[in-house]
């Protein structure tokens, strides 16, 4: 080591280097994160990987007839695909029917109308209501749900059934759309309420016409996120619409009907052999596939319009 | 222009007004007071944020508030539209009139008082939409139907601005230079037809030639609108105010939090050359502040 103190004038190439050891403990350290990064990147690539093998054995030797047939029973070679998307479509418009409106009406009192000392309290209760197992969401869908609303409304609806359920997965995703709209609507700047509030507007049209305009791309965003979850859920839907080994064909939402992820669930659950003929064990692969897909797409779409959001004022 | 006072007339009846509009007082008669202010202090919870203000704003004078930052002059703009209602802590006492109607009487509606008594912000705020619908957003929200192309027109010739926007009116607002965009904002708060302007700060946020624009602009338009502008800036307020009032601030010993205080108000070539108050030469001359 060459000494700092006086003479500024000459340094040698080595007077730089520093310390070796630390830049070896540099390394190690970025390493050690990359590694912790990657893992996320890893396992995903992997799942799908996993998918697309059983996947394409299903769809190279299924055949083509036995996907369009009168309902869902891989057992017994009928993978009726329509049956399964259009129970998911129907959980997912029930859901959204109930989370949409609650959840905005909720993320609109919070973020414009509710006083500081009222948010503090409402907001953690949302959170706990985030935070309840969807299982324990899926029996309050089956023994309240169904009985007490569901039936009511149509004194032919059967206890399982797709109403009860669709509800149910609406609850479980009013939390996240009161959460992220809230978000974007309080990330508009309260120079454009005051702007607004001082031409003589009144709280719900500075609402209506201004912080949900400029909030819009994060309200869908939140909206595509809560579809994306609806999708994805499997434990209400697998608990409160009832179809077990596979369901025929129906669009009626006072019977009992199966989405494609409590289609996987009840082949796969209380063993750990899928039972059955021939495909039923890749086409659950199938099914996972096509879930993967659209959950896929619609994440990317939220995003999308969550940069969006980021970008407009 | 009749023209003019016919559209006055219109919003007048629906916005059903409570508080006629008067001309200009002639040569030699003294000017009315739009508002008067007597006894007020501001809270913010416990804290007094300003205390002791009793002014009046004369009609068709520009009045500016000067002082050092956290004297209280823009909490004290904020009082005329009931712009503190916003924020749940905000707590005026005193007595604020507008033309003889007490502006804090319960019986008051902001809302009412926001349409008649506009604003302009420190920054220009104009709203994420086209610079048609900035200008229109008044009008509408007060009730107007129809076409409003003539009103958004007259507001933006009101504001200086046509010129430069009138071949891109469905351009957004925020693609605006931040003097076009002040200006914007002024013809949003005229476009509604207001009686007095409360500019807070307006050119703080503006190059120099920006703000001699605005500052032009506020001369001209004087003759429609009662002015109060809060600025820091001195030079400004002896080039375009009538009268001026000076805020300072006082520290409490026990709190050691600062209240802001009026220390005096008159003519503005009197606050600038022959003030009563020590305090306010210190300030003018540049002494302090």
């Amino acid at each position: 080591m060459t000494s700092l103190a006086s003479n500024p004038t000459s340094y040698s190439l080595e007077d730089f280097h520093g310390s070796r050891s630390r830049m070896r403990k540099e390394r190690i350290v970025r390493a050690v994160l990359f590694t912790a990064a990657s893992t996320s990147i890893v396992i995903s690539v992997a799942i799908v990987a996993s998918l697309i093998g059983e996947a394409w054995t299903f769809v190279s030797q299924v055949e083509l007839a036995a996907l369009w047939t009168d309902g869902w029973f891989p057992r017994r070679g009928m993978y009726d695909v329509k049956t399964l998307v259009s129970g998911s479509l129907i959980v997912t418009v029930i859901a959204m029917a109930v989370a949409g409106p609650l959840g905005l009406g909720a993320a609109v009192y919070l973020s414009e109308y509710a006083p500081a000392t009222v948010r503090k309290v409402v907001k953690p209760a949302l959170e706990i209501l985030a935070g309840i197992p969807s299982v324990v969401l899926g029996f309050f869908a089956l023994t309240f749900l169904s009985p007490v609303i569901v039936q009511r409304l149509n004194d032919e609806a059967t206890q399982f059934n797709i109403a009860a359920a669709g509800i149910g997965v609406g609850i479980l995703t009013i939390p996240l759309v009161a959460s992220i709209s809230e978000d974007a609507m309080r990330s508009v700047p309260m120079a454009l309420r005051e702007a607004s509030y001082g031409l003589g507007a009144r709280k719900i049209t500075t609402t209506i016409r201004v912080v949900i305009p400029a909030a819009v791309s994060g309200l869908v965003a939140a909206f595509i996120v809560a579809v994306s979850r609806a999708i994805g859920e499997t434990m209400v839907v697998f608990i409160a619409a009832g179809a077990t080994g596979g369901s025929l064909f129906s669009t009626d939402i006072f019977r009992p009907g199966q989405t494609m992820t409590a289609a996987m669930a009840s082949q796969a659950a209380g063993t750990d052999q899928v039972r059955g003929a021939g495909l039923t064990f890749q086409s659950l692969f199938f099914v996972g596939m096509l879930l993967f897909l659209v959950t896929l797409v619609l994440n990317v779409l939220a995003s999308r319009f969550v940069r969006r959001v980021r970008q407009a004022y | 222009m009749p023209d003019n006072l016919t559209r006055e007339v219109r919003l007048m009846a629906e916005n059903g007004s409570p508080v006629p509009r008067t001309e200009p007082a002639p040569p030699g008669v003294p000017q009315q007071a739009v508002f008067d202010v007597s006894g007020v202090a501001v809270y913010y919870g416990d804290f007094r944020a300003v205390r002791d203000v009793s002014l009046d704003v004369r009609q068709h004078e520009i009045t500016a508030f000067i002082g050092p930052s956290g004297c209280g002059k823009s909490t004290m703009l904020r009082c005329f539209n009931r712009m503190n209602d916003l924020i749940d802590t905000a707590r005026v006492e005193g007595d604020i009139s507008y033309h003889g109607v007490d502006l804090y009487d319960p019986a008051v509606n902001p809302v009412e008082v926001r349409r008649r008594i506009g604003m302009v912000f420190q920054k220009p705020n104009p709203f994420p939409k086209s610079i048609y619908d900035n200008v229109a957003y008044g009008p509408k929200v007060a009730g107007a139907k129809g076409n409003l192309d003539d009103v958004v027109e007259e507001a933006l010739q009101g504001a200086a601005l046509w010129d430069e926007v009138k071949d891109r009116l469905k351009e957004s607002g925020m693609s605006l230079s931040g003097g076009q965009q002040q200006r914007l904002c002024i013809a949003r708060a005229i476009a509604t037809d207001p009686e007095v302007l409360l500019m807070d700060e307006p050119c703080s946020a503006l190059d120099p030639i920006a703000t001699g624009r605005i500052e032009d602009l506020m001369v001209e338009i004087k003759e429609r609108y009662t002015i109060i502008i809060v600025t820091h800036n001195m030079q400004q307020a002896a080039r375009v105010s009538d009268r001026t009032a000076f805020f300072t601030t006082e520290v409490n010993e026990e709190s050691d939090r600062r209240t802001g205080l009026l220390v005096e108000y008159a003519d503005t070539d009197k606050i600038f050359t022959t003030p009563d108050d020590e305090r306010t030469e210190n300030y003018v001359t540049g002494r302090f502040g």
